[in-house]
């Protein structure tokens, strides 16, 4: 063996040596999280470290059922967050053409505004939010509260604006000469073309929408109206309450986002590099 | 091209209705709340009121140092952290990169309650799988919960473990743009790896580490979940407070909502300054 395979030989030991550790560490949360779903709550709080899953997540999800009604409050965060990640796509791609494709009086101050209050921090609009939406309203408790509020979210829009304004303009006026409506330019020959920028972008807004809790806390707190991280947050804190319970909650609000996570690894990392969501 | 007025605002205006009632008139309506005495039927216009309280209130101003503190050590460590994953991550040399990847970029996924609850039960004191190996390599437990120092630690580990990653994918799409022939150059001149780092690699991705400082910044600033849950309410005793816990409590457990927009607007100018710096660090050299 040379010299130089031989050291490169060596650094890719000690690149493994340095990294393998700090993976475990990384994954050990997710894999506890999974361990104690499946204990039960006089294992968790017992004075043995035991590392391995057991047989009880079941267990652990009826007490989380007689705790809170979680089922009904899985419900609701989907379709919640379905509803959102459809109604957020369409309406930040259409802005997102209009800014792209058109010139229009006041094109350059809505640009200026979106961008020049896109570091505000959300922390801003919360009490007037709630209070236009609690007491104005008077939606508080109600679907609509949790879906139409965060539709504001801008990123979205400069994400597709940059999606749509990268496309050749010829693709769009061959069928503009002939005489095809706008609309249907938009529909049927932009959308599709924009596939997977779509496909990050619903990913990254469905999961905000999934994980969101803070809006959610304020608005919809309410035991029938409450979203899944909503209902698992009551909890945490009581007394009385099934910490195995908890973890399964837990375990059922992070396992199906790891999974579409693995399979869909591309166009999450495509949203979260482009800066889609934070 | 000519104006197409009429075709564009159909496309906008959906989208632009929801902007200015969920987030324009917001920011607006919140700057002028925080001059209001919100506590009387009817709220009256009282410039003093708020913005002189929070002048002199200890509560602000333990919640500022708490958030302060949690940024300046929190934000560098995570990105230094995410800068090394990034680099490592790149590396011709990885075998099984799928698995490294999915180790640091799985907590991205991860909602902040649930990763509260397990933070919550691998700290505890008595029973806590953490105490419980550093009891097994000889080290004494530490009580997370009870004493300002550790709480704060773990408020920071906990931040740092779901966002390195994030941060890192970041990273990581900023050296993969880094043409390879600017290394191609550095090797043939017989330039060290280390040296090339700290050369070429930071120097091109000092706009992207910037850009992750920045919104790692504006997050912490608001940070609320973690020491809402974790560390129980801002415990022990208010030494995990922060600006976002405060605004919480003032606005809507004492409904105080003048009060907390003030808070809200403290928030603001903080993210208002740092953005200013980043535009000041990002110039166009002349």
């Amino acid at each position: 063996m040379t010299s130089r395979s031989q050291a490169r030989l060596g650094r890719s030991i000690l690149l493994h040596l340095f990294l393998t550790p700090l993976a475990l560490i990384w994954l050990f949360p997710l894999w506890m999280m999974v361990v104690f779903s499946t204990m039960p709550d006089n294992g968790i709080f017992s004075p043995g470290i035991e590392l391995l899953p057991h047989d009880g997540f079941i267990d652990n999800f009826n007490n989380l059922q007689r705790d809170t009604n979680f089922v009904g409050a899985i419900g609701i965060s989907v379709s919640v967050a379905v509803t959102y990640t459809v109604l957020s796509v369409l309406l930040t791609s259409m802005a997102g053409w209009a800014l792209a494709r058109y010139e229009f009086h006041g094109k350059g101050a809505v640009v200026a505004i979106i961008f020049g209050t896109i570091t505000l921090p959300y922390a801003v609009v919360l009490i007037p939010q709630f209070i236009m939406v609690a007491r104005d309203f008077a939606l508080a408790n109600t679907w609509i509260a949790l879906i139409v509020p965060p539709l504001f979210n801008s990123l979205g829009v400069l994400f597709m604006r940059q999606a749509f304004s990268m496309m050749p303009a010829e693709l769009f006026d061959a069928a503009r000469v002939e005489g095809v409506k706008e609309w249907r330019i938009f529909l049927f020959v932009a959308l599709p073309l924009a596939r997977p920028m779509l496909a990050a972008l619903a990913i990254i807004l469905f999961l905000a929408s999934w994980n969101n809790y803070l809006w959610p806390l304020l608005i919809n707190s309410q035991p029938g109206a409450m979203t899944a991280p909503v209902a698992l947050g009551t909890l945490i804190g009581l007394t009385k309450v099934s910490w195995g319970g908890i973890m399964a909650g837990a375990v059922m609000l992070t396992v199906p986002m790891l999974i579409v996570f693995v399979l869909l690894q591309r166009h999450f990392i495509a949203g979260i590099a482009a800066g889609a969501v934070k | 091209m000519r104006t197409q007025n009429a075709t564009a605002y159909r496309f906008l205006t959906p989208y632009l209705l929801i902007f200015v009632v969920f987030w324009i008139w917001p920011i607006i309506s919140s700057f002028l709340i925080s001059f209001q005495a919100t506590r009387t039927v009817p709220w009256r216009f009282a410039p003093a009121f708020n913005w002189g309280r929070l002048i002199g209130d200890p509560a602000f101003y333990n919640a500022l140092k708490n958030t302060l503190l949690i940024l300046v050590i929190q934000v560098p460590v995570m990105i230094a952290l995410a800068i090394g994953m990034a680099v490592l991550l790149n590396s011709p040399l990885l075998k099984a990169r799928g698995l490294y990847r999915f180790a640091f970029f799985a907590p991205v996924v991860v909602g902040e309650v649930a990763y509260s609850a397990v933070f919550r039960l691998m700290f505890s004191l008595d029973f806590g799988i953490v105490n419980k190996l550093l009891n097994s390599i000889g080290l004494p437990k530490v009580d997370w919960f009870s004493n300002v120092t550790p709480a704060m630690a773990l408020i920071m580990i906990a931040v740092t473990w779901r966002w390195a990653g994030y941060n890192a994918i970041i990273i990581l799409a900023g050296l993969q743009s880094i043409p390879e022939d600017v290394y191609e150059a550095a090797t043939l001149d017989r330039v060290s790896k280390v040296k090339q780092f700290f050369h070429i690699t930071l120097p091109l991705l000092k706009p992207v580490i910037v850009f992750c400082a920045v919104l790692s910044i504006i997050g912490t600033m608001q940070l609320f979940t973690e020491p809402f849950l974790i560390t129980e309410r801002g415990g022990p005793g208010g030494g995990t407070e922060t600006l976002g816990l405060l605004l919480y409590r003032q606005g809507f457990r004492s409904l105080n909502f003048g009060y907390a927009s003030a808070v809200a607007y403290t928030m603001a100018g903080l993210a208002i300054a740092i953005t200013l710096v980043q535009l000041w660090l990002m110039r166009e050299p002349k």
